[in-house]
């Protein structure tokens, strides 16, 4: 590794701060990743990214600034990233996965907000994030209420902040509003880069997204084969290195990864033995580094087939046409498929739990664990009726609400022990 | 054939020893800081052909020869079932665990809930009260039972809850009726799980925690039903494992 310290102090980061954030995340990913047996060859190159996460992808954000071009950051996966790629910037997912400056976070916001939402201003109080240091423009969304009250409190600490509202219902007027506001976005993003969207460049940043999520969903069905070719880690990891990556390089790599599940799944070979008890994750979504859940379910006997997530198959789900005439006609594509996402602001949200089945079905999952982060209402108020509708149709479910402390990892433990030892009864 | 059943728990650890399907010894000690000393003295001596564990101190038999270990959600069930077939509600309140569990015709696991973030309502609780009212356990338990009235405790935080009954001991509040309201905050808490996966005959009530006179008395009138216990409650997830190795086998 290169020594990267002088770019980050000229981020504005705290350096020493910041090594012992990569020294902690450099020790999980080592005891979570690389201790895992049977990782198929191809996951090297996910390996480098994550080694570069802070690094050599940092020092590409910089160069391509300064070569012009912007970088965004956002935290859902309501923000196309079509839209970003029309005017040639970069998308970038931010940092919100760890319990870091959590003190600093609490000095803002009520205890009882959620992990994510206290991560973000933990990574950016606390000055460890380059990505929100390079971004131009940090694109908030009015999803739950905590994100959409806790953006009054964040624009305060950057002079980047662009928020965009969201619908919450399923309705024409709901789909009229993402319109408008795609469109707000469009032309933020147009000003701010001072490129102007065309067919062209927007067709063409639809193809990239498209086939990017053509290579997560080929990823996907090789996991319904038994014994699984990939771990679910490595799975939620490929889920999670979609936001931060150059897309084609990225879209690459998976097809190589698949190219090889496929010749594992010919010999019958897997990460687990054929009959290894297999589980869908669904719920709130999973960033970088939150590894807790999956790691406690692969080292308790299970594998996990399927991310019901936005870092997962909630996010990539659906392609966006690329069928029009006119930059309006591809627009109304980003908006008819973003506005499919069954995210659990919107209500009623019924597409979801069908999703949920379908998957769990696609993928021969043999149980649920529904994850919901502590203080999520949205993911949390649903389990209840997720959890009761599946096992009406005889899908176990599991439901776990946690955070992304330690201090749960036996109680969790012993609850997914016993939920596997349910599943093979 | 001797099998061995150990349960490994935050307070207490149980053993089991079944001879070709009787028990020949059963025996509860207090665990320690060290687990791994007591557990071999327990065994010494114990000429065992398979151990199955269970317990918060579980893993300790991780890849051991001749040794499983199985959830103590799952050790409970099998356990209870065993004793009680007709079983479909098991409350368990041990150490530091509350958990709910519901069970079908065949003794399999339904749905289970438990305490995660915190231990208010569980043994440990009790024994902390019984102290601040300065009760051996045993007699904090038959206090309560024999109480009329009691006086409500709102805390549910241990820390806060002790100073709750010192504070209304300080008012000239009644021993007795603070302890029967120590006993029905518990009683409540378990009752919230229960109804989470569902209140349904016959319920059997396990762990150190069914010893205790009052907390059996006030769940029943809770609940509406009578509740079944076994003679020796603490032992019965020890006796699920045994229950596990000779299913595993007969198959």
């Amino acid at each position: 590794m290169s020594d990267y310290r002088e770019m980050w102090a000229g981020l504005g980061l705290d350096v020493k701060m910041h090594e012992a954030l990569l020294a902690g995340l450099g020790a999980g990913y080592q005891q979570i990743f690389l201790s895992q047996k049977n990782r198929p060859e191809a996951m090297q190159y996910f390996d480098f990214v994550m080694s570069e996460v802070h690094g050599l992808r940092i020092q590409e954000l910089l160069d391509a600034k300064a070569e012009g071009r912007i970088v965004v950051g956002s935290f859902c996966v309501f923000v196309p990233e079509e839209l970003i790629l029309a005017v040639d910037g970069i998308s970038v997912g931010l940092c919100t996965g760890a319990d870091f400056g959590v003190d600093l976070a609490e000095k803002i916001l009520p205890r009882n907000t959620c992990a994510l939402i206290k991560s973000a201003f933990g990574f950016n109080l606390s000055k460890v994030c380059p990505y929100m240091a390079s971004s131009d423009i940090i694109v908030g969304e009015n999803t739950c209420d905590g994100k959409k009250k806790s953006y009054e409190e964040f624009g305060k600490l950057v002079d980047n902040l662009y928020v965009m509202d969201l619908p919450q219902t399923k309705s024409m007027e709901g789909k009229a509003l993402l319109r408008a506001e795609y469109k707000r976005l469009m032309k933020a993003l147009e000003e701010k880069s001072g490129k102007k969207i065309t067919m062209e460049s927007l067709k063409k940043a639809i193809e990239i997204v498209n086939n990017k999520r053509k290579a997560v969903h080929r990823l996907a069905l090789l996991r319904a084969a038994d014994p699984s070719p990939l771990s679910g880690l490595d799975g939620l990891l490929i889920n999670q290195i979609f936001f931060y990556d150059n897309p084609l390089r990225f879209t690459d790599s998976v097809n190589k990864l698949c190219d090889e599940l496929e010749e594992r799944i010919a010999k019958k070979a897997g990460v687990f033995p054929q009959g290894t008890p297999r589980l869908l994750v669904s719920g709130c979504p999973m960033a970088v580094p939150n590894w807790k859940l999956p790691s406690i379910i692969e080292t308790s006997g299970a594998v996990i087939v399927g991310e019901e997530s936005c870092v997962g198959e909630r996010g990539t789900r659906n392609e966006t046409c690329t069928c029009g005439e006119s930059i309006e006609d591809l627009l109304e594509n980003i908006v008819e498929r973003y506005f499919n996402i069954d995210c659990a602001i919107f209500t009623p949200n019924p597409d979801r739990k069908n999703h949920i089945v379908e998957m769990a079905k696609k993928y021969k999952a043999d149980g649920v664990v529904h994850y919901a982060l502590q203080f999520c209402q949205p993911y949390d108020i649903e389990s209840h009726n997720v959890e009761k509708e599946l096992e009406s149709e005889g899908i176990p479910v599991l439901n776990l609400v946690t955070d992304y402390s330690g201090e749960d990892v036996g109680q969790l433990s012993t609850r997914i022990e016993a939920f596997i030892e349910r599943i093979k009864e | 054939m001797i099998n061995v059943g150990l349960d490994i728990g935050s307070r207490t650890i149980k053993l089991v020893v079944v001879k070709d399907h009787e028990m020949i010894h059963q025996e509860v000690v207090k665990n320690s800081f060290d687990n791994e000393q007591i557990t071999a003295n327990l065994l010494s001596g114990i000429p065992f052909d398979h151990l199955t564990a269970t317990g918060y101190g579980r893993h300790l038999f991780d890849d051991m020869p001749n040794c499983s270990i199985i959830s103590e959600i799952k050790a409970f069930a099998l356990g209870v079932h065993n004793i009680f077939p007709h079983c479909h509600t098991i409350l368990d309140i041990g150490g530091q665990d509350t958990k709910a569990i519901s069970l079908d015709d065949q003794g399999r696991m339904n749905k289970f809930v438990m305490n995660d973030k915190c231990a208010a309502g569980t043994g440990r609780f009790l024994e902390i009260m019984a102290n601040a009212l300065n009760y051996s356990l045993s007699d904090f338990g038959k206090a309560a039972f024999l109480a009329e009235k009691a006086e409500k405790i709102n805390n549910m935080c241990t820390v806060f809850a002790e100073s709750e009954v010192i504070s209304l001991l300080s008012k000239g509040a009644d021993r007795d009726r603070v302890a029967k309201g120590i006993h029905e905050s518990i009683v409540l808490r378990a009752v919230s799980q229960l109804q989470k996966v569902g209140l349904n005959d016959d319920i059997v009530f396990v762990g150190g925690v069914a010893y205790n006179p009052a907390v059996k008395k006030i769940l029943a009138e809770q609940c509406g039903r009578p509740i079944f216990s076994p003679a020796n409650p603490q032992i019965v997830g020890a006796l699920g494992c045994v229950k596990y190795a000779e299913k595993q086998m007969r198959n």
